[in-house]
């Protein structure tokens, strides 16, 4: 790792520089409630530095909605009609600047079920992560109990502190490094710099309620005692079924795949599906393996806080809290954490 | 990620181009058609590799994909069987099909029936009802070829009326053979037929095949699999011995798409066959 120093005026030349060979995407303010969003970039006056998380994840960039898988021309009796070409995206390589370290945890977590998928892969190939630490949380951040901290790296190539005057950049990886010298003008990090950062990093994650060993602990409760909880049938009663806490959750990854055509040029298109959505699961015959609602809504948390860490380590959750604050019915994934974790 | 690992990834979604080279309509109510396709590369011919009990995606450009077990035995060397449902948008599309159509396969997926490992050397009993046959045909035929690997085999097989039985040529065939025991019944009486009748459940309850050193192999739909069970159970079956093949909904059928976990397994990846004792240790979600 290399520590940098970088001025507000550097890092908008950095921003300015990578466009020549990147598009640049940042948090940008775009409606009057102060949510931000990802939108594209050509300086730092752009871009938000409000607290917290933008309103959609960074899955965006990694699972596009939708997502060609390939693309065809349809029945028009030629030698080369239905057959199926790749057209996995190379494209442009891109920085996302801005990102707070829970979605950077995302692309890492999403990984571990991803690792044989060529076009998830490509889009990690081709997509460059510069986090920003958060020194200031929002009431529904919770990263400390799932294994992140405010001042996390995991998935980053180059993580921005915000000092009094300056910023501090981590280089994290060889493309962090890169980065950092396409972007020029920046003055190795002095020890005391390097100090302020620690103590910040500490201050950041005391002022935060912290859960050690929350995936470690889920993993040895058993399976089935936590599916048979009794809680399950109060905490699904008030779900409407909206699918709004899976769609805007950066580690819920599941798909669907359809064939589309439109005047004989078709397209295999993969788009974002629901665990919370009855059709998710139906048979042809009208049976449906999940067809309860309380069964949909342990699915969606079991996955994350059980299945998934007792097939690949840790939590498939980043605490973000996007899923607490859209929820229209209030339905808090912290209260269930607490619930599991009580589970004997 | 590293290049080197990059270009390891083969698209595991692209399918393999195929050609149906025969279509048999298997049914008396036209529901059940078997196809028989033929991969288009001789080197996509040349690698493919499966064992019974695994299933393929076969893809209509336009239509989609669906899970289809593999009806053919590895040992058959004429391409490869699908005995297909008509049950709804892609089943539809392809049972208007013709000769000659192409389509697409992709897989083998799944893990199928341990035939060349936990199921050597044991007394073999399958039991299959309806049209989940398809994949236990695989099996049968893949059993018979490598008949001295394999103690006693036995075969419980029902459907609705006669013309409802799959593979009836192959049936007689098998009937006539003294090296596996044909158990073949229909639901109710009716004229012509002058073989068993019964529900399978019943059947296999009647015939009691000993659970001494054996397995049995389970397809059909779930309410015949939950009566089958105590009967064996009555004579000393236990879960272990039982195999099953589940099915869920899939998508993409390497275990990404989230369509048919049931609780933490994958049925794509870690099934569609568990033994009886595995399923009974997870979430009823199948
Ligand atoms: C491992 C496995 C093996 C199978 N083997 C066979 C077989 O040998 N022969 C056979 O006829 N059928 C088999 N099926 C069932 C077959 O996949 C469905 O009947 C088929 O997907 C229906 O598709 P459709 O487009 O015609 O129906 P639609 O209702 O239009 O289907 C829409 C979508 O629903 C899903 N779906 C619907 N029913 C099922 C189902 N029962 N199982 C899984 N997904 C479903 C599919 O994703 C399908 O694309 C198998 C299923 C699985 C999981
Ligand atoms: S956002 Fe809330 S109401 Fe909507 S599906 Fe999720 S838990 Fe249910």
């Amino acid at each position: 790792m290399k520590v940098y120093k970088i001025s507000r005026e550097g890092l908008d030349k950095w921003i300015k520089h990578w466009t020549e060979s990147y598009d640049v995407f940042g948090p940008v303010e775009k409606n009057e409630n102060g949510m931000t969003d990802w939108a594209e970039v050509k300086g730092l006056d752009e871009i938000s530095t409000a607290p917290g998380t933008t309103k959609q994840p960074i899955k965006t960039f990694y699972l596009p909605q939708p997502e060609t898988l390939f693309t065809f021309t349809s029945r028009g009796g030629e030698p080369d009609s239905d057959v199926l070409k790749e057209t996995l995206d190379e494209g442009r390589p891109r920085v996302l600047f801005g990102v707070r370290p829970c979605d950077a945890r995302s692309v890492t977590l999403n990984g571990l079920a991803y690792e044989e998928d060529p076009y998830y892969m490509a889009n990690v190939e081709r997509t460059l992560l510069v986090g920003v630490s958060c020194r200031e949380q929002c009431g529904t951040c919770f990263c400390r109990w799932v294994g992140g901290s405010p001042f996390g790296t995991e998935g980053l190539d180059i993580l921005l502190i915000e000092t009094e005057q300056n910023f501090v950049a981590e280089a994290l990886t060889d493309r962090g490094v890169s980065l950092v010298e396409a972007g020029g003008g920046a003055r190795e990090a002095s020890g005391e710099d390097l100090a302020m950062v620690e103590s910040m990093r500490q201050e950041a994650e005391q002022a935060m309620s912290a859960m050690p060993d929350t995936a470690e602990t889920l993993r040895s409760k058993d399976l089935m005692s936590m599916y048979n909880a009794d809680f399950w049938g109060g905490l699904s009663e008030s779900c409407i079924n909206c699918g709004a806490c899976t769609f805007l959750c950066p580690t819920c990854y599941c798909f669907d795949i359809q064939d589309e055509v439109v005047r004989k040029k078709g397209r295999r298109i993969r788009y974002w599906d629901s665990c919370m959505f009855p059709l998710f699961t139906q048979h042809a015959s009208g049976h449906n393996p999940r067809g309860q609602k309380v069964q949909r809504v342990r699915n969606r948390f079991m996955h994350k806080l059980k299945y998934f860490p007792d097939r690949f380590g840790p939590v498939s959750c980043v605490g973000c809290g996007r899923c607490i604050r859209e929820c229209p019915v209030n339905i808090d994934i912290r209260e269930v954490l607490r619930d599991l974790l009580g589970v004997e | 990620m590293a290049e080197s690992k990059k270009e390891q990834i083969n698209n595991p979604y692209m399918p393999f181009p195929a050609r149906i080279e025969d279509i048999i309509v298997e049914t008396e109510d036209g529901n059940l058609k078997t196809f028989r396709l033929m991969l288009e590369r001789p080197e996509d011919r040349e690698n493919w590799s499966h064992v019974p009990g695994q299933f393929a995606m076969l893809s209509l450009a336009g239509r989609g994909e669906i899970p289809i077990g593999i009806a053919s035995s590895p040992t058959e060397k004429d391409g490869l069987l699908f005995t297909v449902n008509k049950a709804g948008v892609v089943t539809g599309a392809l049972h208007s099909m013709e000769v000659g159509a192409s389509v697409g396969v992709r897989g083998p997926l799944g893990n199928g029936f341990p035939v060349d490992s936990e199921l050597k050397g044991k007394n073999i009993v399958i039991i299959a009802g309806g049209f989940a046959f398809t994949t236990l045909r695989a099996t049968l035929l893949y059993m018979l070829a490598n008949r001295r690997d394999y103690g006693r085999i036995t075969v419980i097989y029902g459907a609705r009326t006669p013309g409802m039985l799959l593979y009836r040529k192959e049936l007689e065939e098998w009937q006539k053979r003294d090296d596996v025991e044909m158990h073949v019944t229909i639901d109710r009486e009716t004229q012509g037929w002058t073989g068993l009748v019964g529900f399978v459940p019943t059947v296999a309850g009647q015939v009691a095949p000993s659970p001494e050193n054996a397995v049995a192999l389970i397809c059909g739909p779930p309410v015949m699999i939950k009566f089958t069970m105590p009967p064996l159970e009555k004579i000393g079956w236990t879960d272990e011995q039982v195999y099953l093949s589940l099915e869920n909904r899939m998508k993409c059928g390497i275990g990404i798409c989230g369509h048919c976990n049931c609780g933490p397994v994958y049925v794509c990846k870690d099934g569609p066959v568990f033994t009886r004792a595995e399923v009974m240790k997870l979430p009823v979600e199948f």
